[in-house]
């Protein structure tokens, strides 16, 4: 393979990895204050639509441009995932236009309606995150459905909800304050301990599912090079499980360290699946070489891309910022 | 019975498409003309402007998030139900997907969060900008996805090798041959529909008794766009026409249902095809007339059905749908003189009037629905015309698996259109901003007591 057959699959391999990264911190936070939606009182539910109206729209763009690099650069692949994948993915879209709409339609639909979107809000994001988890899972153990694999799926499953969760309380300890604030801590606190179980669990199971990451991680020389990964996440989590107890501290300008956190952990999950995988797309069945389109129409979309991410990535921080501070109500601005 | 694989999956992929279609059909022309009401309000300071730009811009949100949601489930629906067709076409099909996703989408997105919530926190000249760079996303989403969608109508600038299809001239597959025609034809659509909903909810208002003087800007603004656009519409329907009968003489045939090929081609009105006896039941038919129209030459020659044999489309649903888009913009043609005609001798609203108007509301929506089963039914039994087949790139999900799918998204889909149109009648009942000074709808404050 000459460089540019070799690198421009890995680049985009990566480059799909980071667009599903920021997804899941990005819609999981939104995600998860949709989980959040029915333990809030109606004041409280504006608030939390409000903290996340401006960005929520383009946070679920992010898993248009990773499934889109996966249909546009893997597409020898494509197929076979999808289709493999076809009723969770069909589910989780049903989820996700329902809790997309069921945003706006809670404002608009009239005062009498607006309960049944709200619990459409929450029924939607409960089935969207649930579903993403099961596609994870199935993924993961390149879409072979043993028993022990449906387990598998089934337990990231009932896992991934959880990580929303506290990743939409994070959120809502930056975009909140006063009582909404002290029920975000106490709804953080209890989504923690199990998602740092799921964590634990998956971080067992993955091995046991698949020889080859079992390999990978568990020859004495790659075990010691990769120990800063599980290493780094455990440090982290205790340290905002902590942190999480100690309000005072976060409620002094503290209060992102606990988002920060939880992106690390999210990172070195990351970085750990992406090292179990690679080179295959397909865990032990097809390489990302095998699966890339030609290299002239990897180069035009790469070029594009060089183009477009940064200024995707600079007007989104322009838009956080603009948007910075603490969240009151949402409102078109008519005054 | 064993339901058939391919015909549920074409079914579910033609019901996503429809429904998606009905929203970017309205942003595309709602942005710019949401960008026009901010423009008038600041160059002339008229608050009515600012009124008409609140009061549309939540209709805008709303149809923008089931645009949202519904192009979504289209992304993943390329991979699940028509595999074989990115396996083949990727690497064409690939970079301008790309490109939509990362020039357009995001972009739409993304500013689309200052320009509803963000008025307080910018400049009105940061808002203007982010108003526009809206609008310009999904003006750029609708030329990346009709760039490939008129490719597979009209595919050139590539060769193929081992099956699969690779990139000769990125220019040519750009602009195809069919491009300018669908680009301008579904551009016009939009602002047409757009211009129907705005004067139809507009109407309805004002027979309503909850009108404002905003109220009556935007129905002018309707009515005068209505008036240009539509007359506008049946002339580049007709340069199309002309365009497909050379790229797919086949689709002609079938909308015309011209059974033999012939010189002086007699024209049907209407009538029923039948094509098993490929013949149409009681056609009203003019004689020569078909000839003349599409060939400009009263005894030109025309291909029929029977020239196509097994590389011909259903006549019957594009014969009809033909017929269903042309009525439509007819009428739009006739009712916006109409109300032109009144608006221009400053005559009284009729009551009449108004209730065209507002029968009319959602009428761009049947005709854009009737015009995109002309194109793509019209285009089968190919994916990609001439080269590849649907049946040839079909997933092979079971029938039962893809009819639950499909009964789910029929569901989702019909409880969701039925809200929207509830919604827009919910905001148009309430009274105009200048009727009432409090913020009834202004805020989530208000709806949370």
């Amino acid at each position: 393979m000459t460089g540019l057959e070799y690198w421009l699959p890995v680049i985009f391999f990566f480059l799909m990895g980071i667009a599903l990264f920021l997804y899941i911190i990005l819609d999981g936070y939104d995600l998860g204050i949709g989980l959040l939606f029915p333990l809030a009182s109606a004041e409280e539910k504006n608030v939390m639509t409000a903290s996340i109206g401006p960005f929520w729209d383009a946070n679920e763009t992010w898993i248009v441009l990773g499934v889109g690099i996966l249909v546009m650069v893997f597409h020898n692949v494509q197929g076979s995932v999808l289709a493999s994948l076809y009723l969770p993915v069909t589910f989780m879209l049903v989820g996700l236009i329902i809790r997309g709409v069921a945003f706006d339609f809670r404002l608009k639909a009239g005062l009498k309606k607006q309960n049944l979107w709200n619990q459409l809000f929450f029924l939607g994001s409960l089935i969207a995150s649930t579903c993403q988890g099961w596609m994870l899972g199935s993924y993961i153990t390149g879409m072979t459905n043993t028993p022990i694999n449906i387990l598998f799926s089934f337990l990231i499953a009932i896992s991934l909800p959880f990580v929303y969760i506290v990743l939409g309380a994070s959120w809502l300890l930056i975009k909140t304050e006063g009582e909404l604030f002290d029920k975000s801590l106490r709804w953080a606190r209890h989504a923690i301990i199990p998602m740092g179980i799921a964590f634990l669990a998956i971080s067992i199971a993955t091995p046991l599912v698949s020889e080859n990451i079992a390999e990978k991680w568990f020859t004495l020389q790659n075990f010691i090079g990769l120990l800063p990964i599980p290493l780094a996440s455990a440090l982290v989590f205790i340290g905002i499980t902590w942190l999480l107890s100690k309000p005072e501290i976060l409620k002094a300008g503290w209060e992102w360290m606990i988002l920060f956190g939880m992106v690390i952990i999210c990172i070195m999950a990351a970085i750990g699946l992406a090292y179990s995988l690679f080179p295959y797309i397909i865990l032990d069945k097809v390489t990302l070489w095998e699966a890339a389109g030609s290299t002239d129409s990897l180069l035009i979309i790469l070029v594009g891309t060089c183009i477009a991410l940064p200024s995707i990535i600079a007007y989104t921080i322009f838009i956080y910022y603009i948007f910075r501070g603490k969240a009151t109500h949402l409102t078109y601005g008519e005054n | 019975m064993e339901l058939d694989p391919i015909l549920l999956a074409r079914i579910q992929f033609a019901l996503n498409i429809s429904f998606h279609i009905l929203f970017p059909s309205i942003t595309i022309a709602l942005g710019w003309i949401l960008f026009y009401f901010r423009i008038r309000y600041t160059t002339s300071n008229q608050r009515e402007w600012e009124y008409a730009y609140y009061f549309w811009v939540k209709i805008f949100a709303l149809t923008f998030a089931l645009g949202v949601v519904s192009g979504v489930t289209m992304s993943f629906q390329f991979g699940t139900n028509w595999p074989g067709f990115l396996e083949q076409v990727g690497n064409i099909a690939g970079p301008l997907i790309g490109y939509e996703v990362l020039t357009a989408f995001f972009l739409e997105a993304s500013f689309l969060g200052i320009m509803l919530f963000g008025k307080d926190r910018v400049s009105n000249k940061v808002h203007l900008i982010a108003s526009f760079l809206v609008a310009l996303g999904t003006t750029l989403s609708a030329f990346w996805i009709l760039v490939l969608n008129s490719w597979m109508q009209s595919p050139q600038g590539f060769y193929i090798e081992n099956e699969q299809f690779f990139v000769k001239d990125w220019f040519e597959i750009i602009f195809n041959p069919t491009f300018p025609y669908m680009f301008l034809h579904v551009v016009n659509a939009s602002f047409l529909t757009c211009a129907f909903l705005l004067a139809g909810v507009s109407a309805w208002r004002i027979k309503k008794n909850v009108d404002g003087p905003a109220t009556h800007r935007v129905f002018r603004t309707g009515v005068f766009l209505a008036v240009v656009l539509a007359p506008l519409q049946l002339f580049i329907g007709d340069q199309y026409g002309l365009h497909t009968l050379k790229t797919q003489p086949a689709k002609i045939a079938a909308i015309e249902s011209i059974w033999e090929s012939g010189d002086g081609v007699e024209f049907t009105l209407f009538g029923i095809p039948d094509e098993e006896e490929k013949k149409t039941h009681l056609a009203i038919t003019i004689p020569k007339l078909a000839s003349l129209l599409l060939t400009h030459d009263a005894d030109g020659y025309l291909q029929g059905i029977n020239d196509f044999e097994d590389a011909h489309p259903p006549v019957a649903p594009v014969f009809y749908s033909f017929r269903i888009m042309v009525g439509i913009g007819l009428l739009m043609i006739l009712i916006s003189t109409w109300g032109t005609w009144t608006l221009i001798r400053k005559k009284d609203l009729s009551n009449k009037l108004l209730t065209a108007y507002s029968w009319m509301t959602f009428s761009g929506w049947v005709a854009v629905l009737a015009g995109w089963y002309v194109t793509e039914i019209g285009r089968q039994p190919f994916i990609v015309y001439g080269h590849i087949r649907v049946a040839e790139v079909a997933a092979d999900h079971t029938g039962t698996e893809i009819g639950i799918t499909l009964l789910t998204y029929i569901l989702v889909y019909a409880f969701l259109l039925i809200s929207y149109i509830a919604a827009l009648r919910t905001m148009s009942d309430n009274p105009a901003k200048s009727q009432t000074l409090i913020h009834d709808y202004s805020s989530t404050e208000s709806l949370g007591k």
